[in-house]
């Protein structure tokens, strides 16, 4: 019961060895005696073969991506992920581990973040990967913070682009109401690059920019940075790891900040979490950068190994002056990441993007064709695209839902009013060709 | 015992997954300059991948391979159900923008889950959003923040935080713009209450309280540290990052908290990840749920389809009432003031299935029995252990306790010494230099699912280690000799920063 | 274990030092304060240019345990910093008051100066802080 080991005779020993009759005896020494041991009201509990009983009726009150298809992503994204990566998660010697503070014990764990970072550089090219943030969202607002660190809170404005992901803009401002900063740029869909790049000035920390955007659109960001240089802002780029395996990296059109949620690289999706937040800099600003970091050095013997190190940025020295609260990193998560980017490789992750690209192009292409829906087939997009419809989005996924069985996109109309009877589809590797003319013969047979 | 880098098992054109091949007619690709040129990931077949793994956990330490008493971490045992249940596809292959017909099974369990954590703590409202403890802690931060504004009262920035508490705690409040006031802690190790009076004024915010505090030790000024905050118009922020202590023996709301965070890693047997996944969800009195970040999960009794269990549509509800039954539908919700999202989506659901099936497993009573063995087992090492090294505190500790780690005899021998001794007889070491009030703190946390013989062998250990500091100090100088890897040199980590692969 | 002292020097009671050379002056921290520290691994430096109040934080120090802000000593803008404290923070260790300096500034206000300590005064200083178990 309870996973609790001792036996009758053990407590009266243990006991005994205290010097204390009952065990409640310790904690009336320090509890005050008024509120000690209250009422909890919770449900009588049950056996190990019963509560696999209750979850299992709780998750098929579901309806899961194993059993119908889906055309949802907006920020989560169903992705294949191989049965090596779960294998590896389920070692226990990784999940029943904590932070690796005492490097001579956690050479795994540590060697794993130090591949995760290496290939995380390699994915972005940038220089510098630290071991991961909570999600996207949050390793945006840390970039927030370091960029207006970077300057020492003497710059107080930060442009935002309107096509970064709502829930990321969001939590931004969330993390900053408490930081007497301005966030600018947002509020509009008209805001496009141009515009954005006008609104940054010598009072600018930070700009940053979502590529592939928020609608799907792949941006041409060549020229960007050094127009965002010239004002001595930072350039900060949210990026997906997938789109990665095809699309230039912002590495190479020199963002200072790239980050992106990696919860595609071998995550599962999971109603929203856990996920990992990838953040990666220029090594020049590392110092500035929130969050563990592991880097190689030498044994006593010479031999390699892996430490975390630059702690000295972090709370549990610098207390009030530390880059960011954050302890922990997701390192479960960033173990999927890595064991999946490697299970993938150079040629395999090309192909999951390249996957992605052509069919999401085969929907749109398709979609595009049917009366009364309009596809904008101009703009080059990766694995999202929008899609305005006859009918209100909620209805249409309702019939989708309930008639065909299908889950439809995400109503754009929700977060952008411009946008109103506009939805965003996605299509991965995941759906295949015949979930894909079905979901067309569906929104053609609603409207019809 | 080294193992290669991933990069360095690669070789050009091998490959362990196989994909579908593409079953459309493919389009053009955007233009080039929109393309990337190489990508640098390693190449590897999948049994190479599954041995280099294999080798790198067994690298590792964990609690399934031994003793881990790494103190205010909570290193319990966590039942492998848990691990079973956040993967069944019903919940693991769910979208988080899915209508909400669709995933009532989720909904139900994050509702219940907050209401288990309210009949835990005694508050009225809980978020499951927070990521982990410490953006649990800037969520009350900011909540605190948000409630004086909403009274008007913007004035009040300054937090205090006692000396013994973590760093987290400073760094939550700058990061919401407040100051913070250290409190010093009396000779019993607790809140001093001379110097919480001379610090208490109109900019008060509030003041953040682990409780047991790092010392392992139960406030006993409590009830006059939270009449002078409230009397002060401040708010009592509790960091539940030890509440492993209090199932069942207390509720933090009745003590006069007015918001706390739980630790479902540390508490609930999630488990820890080697460093996350954690889950930090935010408790609030009724007067701050509703700055609480959301969504969270509401339900509302009405009218279900008899046989499907849909809700049954507006129209049909009030033409025929009879085709439907009554019951509990669920759904997201923004509290009326929140301040707002602090992460995307609705927190970290995978692991909140985890702290689901922990406590129904264990049910009020067991998990008053957890919080009762917790204390015990720390009693008991510490009863054993104060024969050996200096105990700084001491008195009945809650589920942890803090010794100094010096040997009498020995003044070369340091805590880091005996920490790493303790890794050659594969327990992982105590939290080191923490907290910082108590020089060369060995802070010792065993949990719960501890046997006895485990604690005696661990108490043996470090007596046997004690003994060795006064005879040959040279071997604890020099541990771990048993290890994958001897001392490392951290200086050479941070003056030659090397912090990926470069082949 | 003596604290070292450069006669040459004036200190601050936060263990930096001022070698003043007319209107200019060479900062760095002290011998004890290096020693408190232990292995240095990197010191966070201003840019030229930036001016800084008597007492305001200039530069950030750290060895893998802490990270110390160093304060100004007095008033001033700073005209060069030391490059080669990038590559080898150690000189920091091995040189605290030659080739381990910081910075060099324009000093603001030379009556500032008289607020700090001679070479003796903070010896005296140091040793008593070193008795008390460090700063």
């Amino acid at each position: 019961m309870g996973y609790l080991p001792h036996t009758e005779d053990e407590l009266r020993a243990m006991l005994r060895r205290i010097g204390v009759e009952h065990a409640d005896d310790l904690l009336l020494a320090s509890v005050p005696r008024a509120y000690a041991f209250p009422e909890i009201d919770l449900p009588e509990p049950v056996s190990e073969m019963e509560i696999m009983t209750e979850l299992r009726e709780m998750s098929e009150a579901n309806t899961d991506l194993q059993r119908v298809p889906c055309f949802l992503g907006a920020g989560a994204y169903h992705h294949f992920v191989p049965s090596v990566v779960d294998h590896v998660l389920g070692r226990s010697e990784f999940y029943t581990a904590y932070t690796p503070y005492q490097p001579e014990m956690s050479q795994g764990t540590l060697q794993a973040i130090f591949e995760y970072q290496s290939m995380i550089c390699a994915l972005t090219g940038m220089e510098v990967s630290n071991a991961s943030h909570y999600d996207g969202a949050t390793a945006m607002a840390e970039a927030v913070i370091m960029a207006i660190s970077v300057w020492r809170g003497r710059r107080r404005k930060v442009v935002m682009s309107p096509t970064i992901h709502p829930e990321y803009r969001e939590t931004v401002r969330t993390y900053t109401q408490g930081m007497d900063i301005a966030i600018i740029g947002d509020y509009s869909l008209g805001n496009d690059i141009p515009a954005l790049v006008d609104m940054v000035d010598g009072d600018t920390a930070c700009l940053i920019v979502q590529n592939p955007d928020f609608l799907g659109r792949i941006l041409d960001l060549s020229g960007l940075a050094e127009r965002v240089h010239a004002h001595k802002a930072l350039l900060v780029v949210a990026c997906d790891p997938i789109s990665l395996g095809m699309l230039k990296p912002p590495g190479d059109y020199d963002a200072d900040i790239a980050l992106g949620e990696g919860q595609p690289l071998g995550n599962a999706i999971s109603y929203g979490g856990p996920y990992i937040g990838f953040f990666t800099c220029k090594k020049r600003y590392v110092r500035r950068m929130a969050g563990r970091l592991v880097g190689q050095t030498v044994d006593a013997e010479g031999k390699r190994g892996f430490v975390l190190t630059l702690a000295t940025r972090e709370q549990h020295i610098r207390r009030e002056r530390a880059t960011s609260n954050i302890c922990t990193n997701q390192a479960l998560n960033a173990l999927a990441a890595a064991v999946y980017l490697a299970a993938m490789g150079k040629s395999g992750l090309a192909q999951v993007a390249r996957l992605c690209y052509h069919k999401a192009h085969y929907a749109a292409n398709a979609i595009a064709l049917l009366d009364g829906y309009d596809v904008d087939l101009a703009v080059p997009f990766f694995r999202e695209f929008v899609v305005r419809c006859p009918i209100p989005v909620a209805d249409l996924n309702q019939d989708l839902y309930e008639s065909y069985g299908i889950l439809g996109g995400y109503d754009l109309g929700q977060v952008y009013p411009e946008l109103e009877d506009h939805m965003l589809i996605s299509v991965t590797e995941m759906n295949t060709r015949q979930e894909i003319d079905e979901l067309v013969e569906a929104l053609e047979g609603i409207v019809r | 015992m080294t193992e290669p880098i991933i990069y360095e098992l690669s070789a050009p054109g091998r490959r362990a997954v196989s994909l579908p091949v593409l079953d459309v007619a493919p389009s053009d690709l955007p233009p080039t300059m929109l393309l990337r040129d190489g990508l640098d990931l390693p190449e590897v077949s999948e049994l190479d991948l599954v041995r280099h793994y294999v080798h790198l956990s067994q690298l590792n330490h964990g609690v399934d391979v031994g003793f881990y008493p790494l103190g205010s971490c909570t290193m319990k045992y966590s039942p492998k159900v848990n691990e079973d249940a956040s993967r069944l596809s019903g919940f693991a292959a769910t979208h988080p923008y899915q209508p909400e017909e669709s995933v009532q099974g989720n909904l139900r369990l994050m509702y219940e889950l907050q209401e288990f954590l309210k009949s835990l703590s005694g508050f009225d409202g809980v978020s499951l959003q927070p990521a982990a403890g410490a953006q649990g802690e800037l969520t009350g931060v900011l909540m605190m923040r948000a409630y004086h504004q909403s009274r008007g009262d913007a004035r009040r920035n300054v937090l205090l935080i006692p000396d013994s508490a973590h760093g987290t705690n400073p760094a939550s409040t700058t990061m919401a713009g407040f100051e913070m006031v250290e409190l010093k802690s009396d000779a019993r190790g607790n809140v001093a209450l001379d110097d919480l009076a001379a610090h208490l004024s109109d900019r008060i915010a509030g003041m953040m309280l682990t409780n047991p505090n790092t010392l392992g030790l139960f406030d006993q000024n409590l009830p006059q540290v939270t009449r002078l905050v409230h009397e002060a118009g401040g708010l009592m922020y509790g960091d539940g990052a030890n509440f492993n202590a209090l199932m069942g023996v207390v509720k933090p709301a009745e003590l006069g908290f007015d918001l706390m965070h739980f630790n479902l890693h540390k508490t609930f047997s999630t488990p820890h990840g080697g460093g996350g996944p954690g889950s930090g969800p935010v408790g609030a009195t009724v007067a701050l749920a509703e700055f609480l970040p959301g969504p969270i999960v509401v339900s509302e009794t009405t009218l279900l389809d008899a046989v499907t269990g849909e809700r049954l549509p507006e129209d049909v509800v009030d033409g025929e009432q009879d085709m439907g039954v009554e019951g509990l539908w669920y759904r997201l919700w923004m509290p009326r003031r929140s301040i707002g999202r602090v992460k995307s989506f609705y927190g970290h659901f995978g692991v909140c299935v985890k702290a689901y099936t922990y406590i129904r497993m264990l049910g009020a009573a067991g998990l008053t029995d957890v919080s009762r063995m917790a204390v015990l087992n720390a009693n008991y090492l510490q009863a054993i252990l104060k024969e050996a090294y200096p105990l700084p505190y001491d008195r009945v500790c809650m589920h942890e306790f803090v010794l100094e780690g010096r040997v009498e005899g020995a003044p070369d021998v340091r805590a880091l010494d005996i920490s790493k001794r303790l890794i050659d007889f594969g327990i992982h070491p105590p939290t080191n230099y923490f907290p910082l009030i108590v020089p060369e703190a060995l802070m010792i946390e065993p949990t719960e699912t501890e046997s006895k013989q485990t604690l005696d062998h661990f108490a043996e250990t470090m007596i046997r280690i004690a003994q060795e500091a006064r005879e040959n100090p040279q071997l604890l100088h020099d541990a771990p000799v048993n290890a994958p890897v001897r001392r490392l040199d951290e200086v050479r980590a941070a003056r030659r920063l090397v912090l990926r692969w470069e082949g | 274990m003596g604290v070292q002292v450069d006669p040459e020097c004036l200190y601050t009671e936060t263990h930096e030092w001022i070698r003043v050379e007319g209107d200019y002056g060479y900062v760095g921290i002290t011998d004890y304060a290096q020693e408190q520290l232990s292995d240095i691994v990197y010191v966070e430096v201003p840019e030229g240019g930036d001016a800084f109040a008597k007492g305001e934080v200039f530069c950030v120090v750290e060895s893998v345990k802490a990270a110390s802000d160093c304060y100004l000593p007095v008033g001033g803008e700073i005209l060069e910093v030391n490059g080669q404290l990038e590559d080898s923070p150690d000189l920091v260790n091995t040189d605290p008051y030659g080739e381990g300096w910081f910075v060099k500034i324009a000093i603001d206000d030379t009556d500032e100066l008289d607020d700090l300590m001679d070479a003796e005064a903070y010896a005296e200083f140091a040793e008593q802080a070193e008795e008390e178990g460090g700063p």
